[in-house]
Formats: structure tokens, sequence, C-alpha cells
């Protein structure tokens, strides 16, 4: 086996462990940074697939915003830091298990008997053609997205700010 | 690269995802659970796109087009949970309840 072959293997292993840490820790700070490992791991997968510009992306978003937007959220909503046998709802516990067993299970048979191979990776994957394809076969959706994180940034501000002036016109 | 492997790991990133918006109870955690679940898509996307050798790179940039979308997402997500905790005090989503009797 290849050395290749070794570290894939070994991405993947962590993936899964670091995964399974995100949703059965009993602290929420662990479970944020486990996130973080989960994404770090998934970039690798991505660059061992040649997908260059994905990883960065995935870097740059994931774990520099939407994490620390995470970390905001939890410390904003004053969860409790540290163990918390709180955190899970126990008598969902079986039937969550057994659901997402049987998904596995669902989507692992389907997905192993539709597809099989390898994938050789005999040429890194250019940026600057993804760039262009981006701006020209897909620039249609390319804008509509642009138009959705505007919308979801107003949403936010309305959403999170304190709206003064309206509680002084009901008061009045 | 053989590819089942890699399947296997994204069905169960997914279902992990599954498994926690179910049954954790704070909010937050529910969401981080949900990105467990676009990151499988996101996961399977690529490697398909690497699989299939691509050549208008389908895959990645439908990958991108993700990643955007769950950031707005968690935005979104984050405000609503901040709302809902000024007005009721808590992210246990037990407590939130308004529309049962």
């Amino acid at each position: 086996m290849e050395i290749y072959e070794i570290v894939t293997y070994f991405v993947l292993l962590l993936l899964l462990s670091t995964a399974l840490r995100v949703v059965t820790t009993t602290n929420v700070i662990h479970a944020a940074v486990s996130l973080v490992f989960t994404l770090a791991l998934t970039a690798t997968l991505f660059l061992l697939l040649s997908a260059e510009f994905v990883a960065l992306v995935l870097i740059l978003v994931y774990i520099g915003a939407v994490i620390v937007l995470f970390l905001f959220g939890i410390m904003i909503t004053r969860a409790p830091l540290g163990k918390n046998a709180e955190l899970d709802n126990d008598k969902n516990k079986k039937a969550g298990a057994i659901l997402a067993f049987a998904i596995f299970l669902l989507f692992s048979f389907i997905l192993i008997s539709g597809f099989s191979g390898e994938i050789t990776i005999d040429q890194a994957s250019s940026t600057q053609l993804l760039g262009e394809i981006l701006l020209t076969r897909f620039v249609f959706p390319f804008e509509i997205v642009s138009f959705v994180l505007l919308a979801a940034l107003i949403g936010g501000i309305t959403l999170a700010r304190k709206d003064d002036a309206l509680i002084n016109e009901d008061q009045i | 690269m053989i590819v089942q492997p890699v399947l296997i790991v994204a069905a169960a990133l997914f279902s992990l995802g599954i498994y926690g918006i179910l049954v954790r109870r704070n909010a937050v955690m529910v969401l981080l659970s949900i990105e467990l679940i676009l990151n499988s898509v996101n996961i399977n996307f690529v490697l398909f796109d690497a699989m299939l050798s691509d050549t208008m790179m389908g895959g990645q940039i439908f990958s991108i087009f993700i990643i955007t979308i769950a950031a707005a997402e968690v935005g979104i997500g984050l405000a609503i949970v901040l709302m809902l905790f000024r007005n009721r005090q808590t992210a246990n989503i037990n407590e939130f309840d308004l529309m049962k009797w």
C-alpha cells in the first residue's frame, strides 16, 4: 500500500472520530472545537482529491467565520460551560440512534452498490480554470448567491438588533 | 484513492448529524449538527467531481455554493436563536413549545 492510501485512511478514521465527538460530548466548547477538527480534516481530504480552492474556501469560511459565530452564539446564550449532563434529550437518544443507524445503513448500501472504482489524480486541478467556469457558465447562480448573502445580512441584522424605536412607538 | 470508504464515511457523517439534531437539547448544538450534514454533502460532491473528472468542475463549484449558503444559514439561525433567547431566557429547544397545547 502506498503512502497516499495510508494518509487517506488515517484522515477518514480521524474524521469519523472527531465527528462522533461533535454529537456525543457533553461540553459545548469541546463540540465546537471538534467541529473545527472535522472541517480541517475535510479540507485535508479535499486536498488529497486535488480540490485546493474548495479546501481553502472551507478553511476560510468555516474555520475562520462560522466557528467564531458559533462560539459567539454559545457564549451569548449563556450555555453552561464545562460538563453538562442536561445537553442531551435522554428520551430521544434511543430513537435517534436507531433512526441514524438505519439512515447510515440505507445510504451506505445504496452508495456501495451504485458506485465503485478508483480515483487516480493525474493532474492538479487548476484554480484558474475554476474561476473562469464560475464566472462564465455559472455566473447566474453566482450572482443569485451574492443576493442571498445580502438578504441574509439584512435579515440577520433585523432579527438580532433590539428595536428600540418600535418599543417606544408601542408605549406611545 | 478507492471511492467506497470515502462514501461510507460521508454517509456516517450524515447520520451522525441526524442523530445530533434529534438528540441535542441546546439550539446552537442543533445548528452544529446541521453543519456536519452539509459537510458530508460537500465531501460527496467533491468526490464525485474527482471520480467523473468533470470538465465543467460542477462538483467543486456546487460545494462552494453550499459553503456560501451554509454561512448565510448560520448567520440567520444564530440570529433566530438569539431572538428566542432574549424572549424566553433559554436556548433549550424543549421549552419553545408555543405552538403546542
